[in-house]
């Protein structure tokens, strides 16, 4: 009886969830100079504009400065913690792992509010390193999670085989551990690069006209003056982080063959 | 032994991300609070003018409650120690306070009821040298950006009191942002349970299909989502077209209420979805059965057993979405009217626009401490959920 309604409804629900990107995806590629449909006629207009027009290439080149920046420091630090939170050795561990995911749920603007305000007495005021310091805040959560995740799968008693086979503690990180948690690290790495691409609102407050990311690009160009720029920007966006993805993928099926 | 050098190696691990996290995410936070109290010597050492000068226009004469207050303030001056900070920073404002400062003083020492300050000065007479005790008293007490920030002030004898009714929006897009994240919920609990539980009840690949639409925009940038919607929603865009191609004629679905929560709404219902997914999964799926064998209509066996079990992933769901809702910045700036506006955007024109860092800060705390409190009650439940170690 209720079957023709549940597909119905999943069909709806799926169109709900997935038009939009569908949609936004053909309009880079248009020849018209509105962001509507129908479509006149294909073109690679909008695609050379972006990376012709300085203010965009520029903002491209931030947005992978700012990424590689965010990644490399995220993954660092987030890798390590987890191996020090692993087995709850310290004290507060719990407490430390919440302190530590907290990013995730603050506000973006109340994050902003205060890094502006901090930075500019700490001298990272419109710089590189304070936009990659901001963008690592909000990316390190997630390569916590993940490297965690994967380091709650080893099997320990691995570990301790090759410790009892006489490898010195450090040892075993680097050769049984560490390989053996590395899906999970380069998850966390796509992650802190998607993470870092797409955020606007922390580049607000801390970044200055020099390091205008693309997406603070986006953001001002689809309140000012909307062009399908936008729409093949976000061709560039999704295109990029399957790349990233589809790198890590690509990497992580080249260690599970070999392992 | 080496149970205390493997907590050191562990203590070595976790450091550099806590220190890291420690100067650049609590400190900012620590800095934003203290930005939300606002720092004046003057109101400290001038309490009574202050009060009176906050009801002042600046450019009429000094009023007769201000004059009597300097007077009383500067006759209960323990010293000229006490002073000096006040004449300081009015200094920094306007020259000539330290000579005028103590002289008025000197003058009114020693002596008892009303005094003629223009006769001690004739400065006091003009406006020009009220305006900076007026302007560095304009925040007299430690918490007046945050009952500013609720659209409260204290009256002069102390009383919190509501400012009057269009004098200031605060406690409206307070309001507003509650009742926008509230219908996105909704809307999510009302599109996500049934989601969830058809993606709980299917298999194979149509199960796989669904999970997929749900992770498929969880991946892709918010921004671009954002800006699909745009496109989405413009007056010729494709939805709009869809409307008229059915006859119900075109809406107008961007820059207003509708917008946001369709937009919204689409950002969110993972968050919503997922959460409750797994929760029916653990789910035995013969106890609907069981009901409806046992007489049960469907509806009565969803409300009475499917309901009660799942309560807790709806829950969890409904919190974190509507914890995210309230703190939204990008989806209601971007497809949002003026009315459309949530806390986040006006903490953000506070910071950005006018420089107003007392103001940002305070309304900051504001959100900070709900989605704090919203965030604790979440943690509290995902914690206790049974069989999760």
């Amino acid at each position: 009886m209720l079957r023709p309604v549940r597909l119905v409804f999943g069909l709806l629900a799926t169109l709900f969830l997935l038009a939009p990107l569908v949609a936004i995806l053909p309009l880079g590629f248009t020849a018209s100079l509105f962001l509507e449909y129908p479509i006149p006629a294909l073109s690679l207009r909008w695609m050379t504009e972006l990376f012709t027009a300085e203010i965009w290439r520029r903002s491209i080149v931030n947005s992978l400065i700012v990424g590689a920046g965010t990644t490399l420091l995220a993954t660092v630090l987030g890798t390590l913690a987890a191996l020090g939170l692993r087995d709850r050795l310290l004290p507060l561990s719990g407490i430390v792992r919440i302190f530590c995911l907290l990013p995730m749920v603050v506000p973006a603007v109340v994050m902003g509010v205060g890094m502006q305000v901090l930075f500019v007495r700490l001298g990272l005021a419109n710089s590189y390193l304070g936009v990659i310091v901001a963008h690592t805040v909000v990316a390190v959560p997630f390569v916590l999670v993940n490297v965690s995740a994967a380091l709650a799968g080893i099997d320990r008693r691995v570990e301790r085989a090759a410790a009892s086979l006489g490898a010195a503690p450090a040892t075993v990180l680097r050769t049984v551990t560490l390989p053996l948690a590395l899906p999970g690290i380069l998850s966390g790495a796509v992650f802190a690069f998607a993470t870092s691409l797409d955020e606007v609102v922390l580049t607000l407050f801390v970044a200055g006209p020099n390091q205008r990311t693309l997406a603070r690009q986006m953001f001002s160009t689809i309140r000012e003056n909307i062009s399908p720029a936008i729409a093949a920007a976000a061709f560039l966006f999704i295109a990029g982080t399957v790349l990233v993805a589809g790198a890590a993928l690509l990497v992580r099926g080249r260690l599970s063959a070999r392992g | 032994m080496s149970g205390l050098r493997q907590r050191l190696v562990a203590l070595a691990l976790v450091l550099p991300l806590l220190l890291f996290l420690g100067v650049f995410f609590a400190w900012p936070l620590v800095t934003m609070s203290a930005e939300a109290i606002p720092q004046s010597v003057v109101a400290r050492g001038l309490p009574r003018t202050a009060a009176a000068a906050a009801a002042w226009d600046r450019t009429t004469p000094p009023t007769e409650a201000m004059r009597e207050a300097l007077v009383a303030d500067l006759r209960a001056a323990p010293d000229d120690q006490a002073l000096a900070g006040v004449v300081q920073t009015l200094n920094s404002a306007k020259s000539g306070y330290r000579t005028l400062i103590a002289r008025t003083v000197a003058a009114l020492r020693g002596g008892e009821g009303p005094a003629d300050l223009a006769a001690i000065d004739r400065r006091w007479a003009d406006p020009a040298f009220w305006r900076p005790i007026a302007a560095e008293t304009a925040n007299t007490r430690p918490d007046a950006n945050l009952l500013a920030a609720l659209d409260l002030r204290r009256d002069e004898d102390g009383t919190i009191r509501s400012l009057p009714e269009g004098a200031s929006a605060n406690r409206r897009i307070l309001v507003r942002t509650f009742v926008i994240a509230g219908l996105v919920t909704l809307a999510c609990l009302l599109i996500g349970l049934p989601y969830a539980m058809l993606m709980a009840s299917l298999e194979g690949w149509r199960r796989q299909v669904l999970l997929a639409a749900v992770l498929l925009p969880l991946w892709t940038s918010l921004l671009v989502r954002t800006a699909a919607w745009f496109i989405l929603l413009q007056d010729n865009g494709p939805v709009n077209g869809l409307l008229r191609a059915v006859g119900i004629g075109a809406l107008p679905l961007i820059f207003n209420r509708t917008g946001v929560v369709v937009a919204m709404t689409h950002v969110l219902l993972p968050f919503m979805v997922l959460p409750i997914y797994s929760v029916l999964l653990g789910i035995p799926r013969n106890l609907m059965q069981a009901a409806g064998s046992m007489g049960a209509h469907p509806i009565r066996a969803f409300v009475e057993v499917l309901l009660p079990l799942s309560a807790r992933g709806i829950v969890a769901g409904a919190l974190l979405v509507f914890m995210a809702a309230i703190g939204y910045y990008i989806t209601p700036a971007l497809i949002g009217g003026p009315q459309d506006q949530m806390i986040s955007s006006i903490i953000a024109f506070y910071a950005l626009q006018t420089a107003n860092w007392g103001m940002a800060s305070a309304l900051g705390l504001v959100l900070l401490a709900i989605t704090i409190v919203l965030y604790a009650v979440y943690h509290r439940l995902s914690v206790d959920e049974p069989g999760r170690a």
